[in-house]
């Protein structure tokens, strides 16, 4: 009897990605207090190693697709798709969080087993099937993250941070559960599919408003979780608080896969209640959009500029949502593909040139890049040109993409009123271009500090990411495209 | 008559009142063994005033328990003062309900039997701390704080040690437990090729953290503490703390028998011929003690003490003749079986509390968190991998 | 079933008469014993279900740790100073809005009755003649493997978590 109760050996397969990070995670701790002080990169390098060998395993799985341990896992293009992004966006954080901890002399291993067991839960969120899974995939995503932000435990703006994040995150996810536990009692089942069925079988007699008080509740958790106004309100407190590259993590992975599971659950269980929740999506998108982007006019520091602009993008991305489409959601992956590069980008060359104890990061700090480091001055245009919109650079596509899918949707207003805001974008994005070529070097740019390695990568590849998805964004189209049907 | 005895309440409620009146005078004998047995450790005599030999000291104990003033301190809180010993014997006596002393002598026999004992010990905590705080005065708020922490961590290794007991039976209902190890006619604590020994072990140890058991007496510890928890307490209420304390030694010892050691099995349950053991051990406990006795009759000078011990003798002999009879036989095995076998799991315990010092209050919780929880864990995975073994 | 019926209405008292306590007493310890209460009578409304399973985890766990646990805490901070806190802050009216508007979404659907609120069938229900304990334990360990066993990686990072946030040197 118990005998068909073992996981067969393909399930597990379909779960190597989360199993090798587990256990490199695990092991981190063990070795934590074997090695000294001197090798305090080993954890670093053997981070990216498990990444590396987890989006090889994401791959490698993908060829024998399908679901896993009784339909709670579903590994499709969908999830592989958000799996190699998230854990590309650890790699990414991974890779200027050497420099960054060497500077504010922080401890590494408790940092990279934690950065770990976060991508660990996104992956958990993005492959998952079930609500049961998505709850504990965006819990262990969630806590290790709380914990991230307020890693320099000895700094008041990232307890501060720590603090709100934890105590905002902890009643948004209360709401999630809140609407799983309604759904359970409507339908008598957490799989995604079930209660799909359910709900089209018109079985629930009079249930269908508690549906709708349960996608509300979920739109709730989920919308603080991707940083959504009108629960946006975490999001620059936190960012400048949080240590850079966590920020930059922040900004890319748990929102990639927040956004996964926001698109799975809602095309997919909620679907058939669509035209119900499409006008919260859309007022909760404009909302994002305009607040996001218009508070970040007035910005003088630049990671709660960056946090703005998060906030904004997020909004695209829910106009995708509320396109309700394959063709919204194909461009939501491109799109968040394409963000994920880069904004953590943008946020390696804040790290870098922030100085110990983040001393530099008004937006005149940036006087005189241009001049004093032309590289990164160049890589961080790419970054900023891209987040703004601007063709060849994977955000233009990406914009592209997402407002073709909502006017195929026919949301003519929200395609105007988005476009609008992108025209908005542009003026404090280009102000820190200003900033770095047509001015004088100020004191952060006397000071700044040469590119170490890791910081090299971390700002050449997301900059090649930016490049190749806005030149050759076929490729990635064509897969987002072909992956973004969730119910055949 | 008759529908009354067939009644389907009638052995609970007399299994139950039983408990509840003979209890706490066996609580007092378990004291004066204690006593006598620390003595002799220490090459004392104990107390021999009362009675002969002191068998009547745990009745003058609880008189002068019952007559004493009961003072509550003036700044203490009093409802919660009140309250506290109350919930620590409510508890202490609430879990014997599930304890099955024979095949058909038990209160209820509930399929989460050991989740029930684990909750009432879990929440006599309470009692302990809430006294403890209620008292309003240092040392015992210290003893509450100490309890408190020992209790919960010890509780985990107990847990794992009981984890590893249930898996080998199955169940959760400790009647169940017992009817297992029938069945397969060994005591657990000999199953798995004998490596069940390990969590039985760990799970003496921790019970005796968990009673708060000298070596792990530090909540009360007197050298310390003066008294720990219940320094401030007096009278009947200390007398009610009292009695939850040794009901939950009779508890543990009674958790021990049971997932452990057969409960109100016989020794080599399986082997027919051995059933002699069932007559032979009863008559030469009973009988051979009262023997011993009646030898020891002449050393006392009081005429009157050599009466009584004279009839204390002659009462054993006379129960430990009874036991041949078949049909009391049967009905009377289990318990005796069942409470000898607990009688000799207290014993254990007070030979621990005179043979080993008190530990430090870090040392304490390092053999709790570093070594009976993780060698607690080990136990379940090695007793989950025998177990997967094919039958012998 | 009358007992049933009393019990029922005991333990609902309990469980409520004992929240109400708990938040409008002053001394946070016997808050806290009031919560307990409220913890226990849940425990009994299991039982009433026939979970004797949760009936022992919830005491085992929320009486037995967790309060344990709130009350280890709540004796070494100074209780006087909480006492001579306002009850009330200012966020009072919102929150008196907020208790109106599920009290009145709970008196609607006792007027409404049990029709209004309109459950999904149990799926656990055809699966009789095993305990509860053992049911709980085949749905653990067969369909929902994965996040009983994942949950335990979520305890992990909570762990680690809260050491790296509390303790002085890591």
């Amino acid at each position: 009897m118990y005998a068909s109760l073992v996981p067969t050996s393909a399930e597990m397969i379909r779960f190597l990605p989360e199993l090798i990070l587990t256990v490199v995670a695990t092991l981190f701790m063990v070795l934590d207090p074997l090695l000294g002080r001197q090798s305090r990169h080993v954890y670093g390098h053997f981070s990216i190693l498990a990444l590396l060998g987890a989006m090889a395993a994401a791959v490698y799985v993908y060829r024998d697709p399908g679901a896993a341990f009784s339909g709670m896992l579903m590994v499709d293009g969908f999830a592989t798709f958000f799996r190699v992004v998230v854990i590309g966006v650890g790699i990414l954080t991974v890779l200027p969080s050497y420099r960054y901890l060497d500077r504010e002399d922080a401890e590494t291993g408790e940092y990279h087993a934690l950065l770990l067991f976060s991508i660990v839960g996104q992956c958990v969120m993005v492959t998952a099937n079930e609500l049961i899974m998505i709850f504990i995939g965006l819990e262990i995503s969630s806590i290790a993250s709380y914990v991230l932000a307020g890693y320099l435990r000895d700094d008041r703006r990232a307890n501060e941070a720590a603090l709100k994040y934890f105590l905002l995150g902890s009643f948004a996810t209360a709401f999630f559960l809140y609407g799983v536990a309604l759904i359970y009692g409507m339908t008598g089942s957490t799989n995604l599919a079930t209660v799909r069925r359910a709900i089209l079988g018109g079985s629930l007699g009079s249930a269908p408003i508690f549906i709708g008080v349960a996608a509300a509740l979920m739109f709730v958790g989920l919308g603080f979780k991707v940083s959504g106004a009108p629960f946006q309100i975490w999001a620059p407190d936190v960012y400048q608080g949080a240590p850079t590259p966590v920020a930059a993590f922040l900004s890319a992975g748990p929102k990639a896969a927040a956004f996964a599971i926001f698109l799975r659950i809602f095309l997919t269980a909620f679907q058939p209640i669509g035209p119900g929740w499409e006008p919260l999506v859309w007022v909760s998108a404009l909302a994002s959009m305009t607040l996001g982007n218009f508070a970040a006019l007035t910005q003088s520091n630049i990671k709660r500029l960056l946090a703005y602009s998060s906030i904004a993008h997020a909004g695209y991305v829910l106009v995708a949502l509320a396109a309700r489409s394959n063709v919204g959601t194909a461009a939501a992956m491109f799109y968040m593909a394409a963000y994920a590069f880069m904004n953590i980008g943008a946020f390696a060359v804040v790290s870098h040139l922030s100085g110990k104890g983040e001393r530099y990061l008004k937006v005149e700090d940036f006087a005189g890049l241009g001049a004093k480091q032309p590289g990164t001055a160049a890589l961080l245009s790419i970054f900023l040109l891209s987040l703004i919109g601007v063709p060849l650079t994977g955000g233009f596509f990406g914009k592209f993409y997402i407002f073709k899918a909502a006017l195929d949707s026919h949301l003519v207003w929200l395609t105007v009123l988005g476009l609008l805001n992108s025209a908005v974008a542009a003026y404090y994005y280009l102000r820190i271009l200003v900033m770095m070529y047509m001015r004088e070097p100020g004191e952060a740019a006397s000071r700044i500090q040469p590119l170490t390695p890791g910081l090299r990568a971390a700002l050449v590849l997301p900059a090649l990411g930016t490049l190749v998805l806005g030149i050759f964004p076929g490729w990635v189209l064509d897969f987002a495209g072909r992956s973004s049907v969730f119910v055949r | 008559m008759q529908t009354v005895l067939q009644h389907p309440l009638f052995t609970p409620i007399l299994v139950t009142l039983v408990i509840v009146a003979v209890f706490p005078l066996l609580a007092g004998y378990i004291v004066l063994v204690e006593r006598k047995v620390l003595a002799d450790f220490q090459v004392r005599l104990g107390p021999m005033r009362v009675g002969p030999h002191g068998l009547l000291q745990p009745i003058a104990d609880a008189l002068k328990l019952l007559l004493k003033e009961d003072i509550i301190p003036a700044d203490a809180d009093r409802s919660i003062f009140w309250l506290a010993p109350v919930i620590s014997t409510f508890t202490a006596l609430t879990a014997f309900s599930v304890i099955p002393f024979s095949k058909t002598i038990y209160v209820a026999d509930v399929n989460v039997g050991i989740l029930v004992i684990s909750a009432m010990s879990a929440v006599g905590i309470l009692g302990i701390i809430l006294g403890g705080w209620a008292s309003n005065s240092h040392y015992p708020l210290l003893g509450a704080l100490r309890s408190a922490a020992q209790l919960v961590s010890y509780e985990v290794a107990l847990a794992f040690a009981l984890l590893s007991g249930l898996m080998v039976a199955g169940t959760l209902s400790l009647q169940g437990i017992v009817q297992a190890q029938m069945q397969r006619g060994i005591w657990f604590v000999f199953s798995n090729y004998g490596f069940m020994i390990v969590p039985f072990v760990v799970y003496m140890i921790a019970a005796t953290a968990e009673t708060n058991r000298a070596p792990f007496d530090l909540p009360e510890a007197e050298s310390e503490l003066v008294a720990g928890f219940h320094t401030e307490y007096s009278g009947f209420r200390w007398a009610l703390y009292f009695l939850a304390e040794y009901a939950n030694i009779f508890v543990v010892a009674s958790v021990a028998v049971t997932l452990f050691w057969g409960g109100w099995l016989r020794p080599f349950p399986s082997v027919k011929w051995l059933a002699l053991l069932d007559y032979l051990v009863p008559l030469l406990v009973f009988a051979g003690s009262g023997a011993a006795s009646l030898v020891l009759v002449k050393r006392l000078k009081d005429p009157l003490q050599q009466k009584v011990l004279v009839g204390a003798a002659l009462l054993l002999v006379v129960a430990g003749l009874v036991y041949v009879i078949p049909a009391v036989n049967a009905a009377a095995i289990g318990p005796f079986w069942f409470l000898f076998k607990v009688s000799l799991v207290i014993y254990l315990m007070i030979w621990f509390r005179g043979t080993f010092p008190r530990f430090r209050y870090d040392q304490l919780m390092d053999i709790g968190w570093k070594w009976m929880i993780p060698i607690g864990m080990g136990a379940i995975v090695v007793n989950a991998a025998l177990g997967m073994l094919p039958p012998r | 079933m009358l007992m049933d019926t009393i019990l029922f209405y005991l333990f609902a008292a309990l469980v409520l008469g004992g929240g109400i306590l708990t938040i409008t007493r002053r001394n946070a310890v016997h808050s806290a014993i009031f919560l307990i209460l409220s913890l226990l009578g849940v425990a009994g409304l299991y039982l009433l279900q026939s979970a004797e399973f949760l009936f022992a985890v919830q005491i085992v766990l929320y009486v037995g740790g967790i309060m344990v646990l709130f009350l280890f805490v709540i004796m070494l901070v100074n209780l006087d100073q909480a006492a001579k806190e306002k009850q009330f802050n200012r966020q009072w009216t919102v929150a008196l809005a907020c208790a109106g508007l599920v009290g009145a979404e709970i008196f609607y659907f006792l007027a409404k009755g049990a029709g209004a609120f309109q459950l999904a069938k149990g799926t656990a229900e055809a699966n009789t003649g095993m305990g509860n304990t053992e049911r709980l334990a085949d749905a653990l360990f067969s369909q929902y493997l994965l996040p009983f066993e994942i949950a335990s990686l979520l305890l992990l990072v909570a762990v680690v978590g809260s050491v790296v946030m509390a303790k002085k040197r890591i």
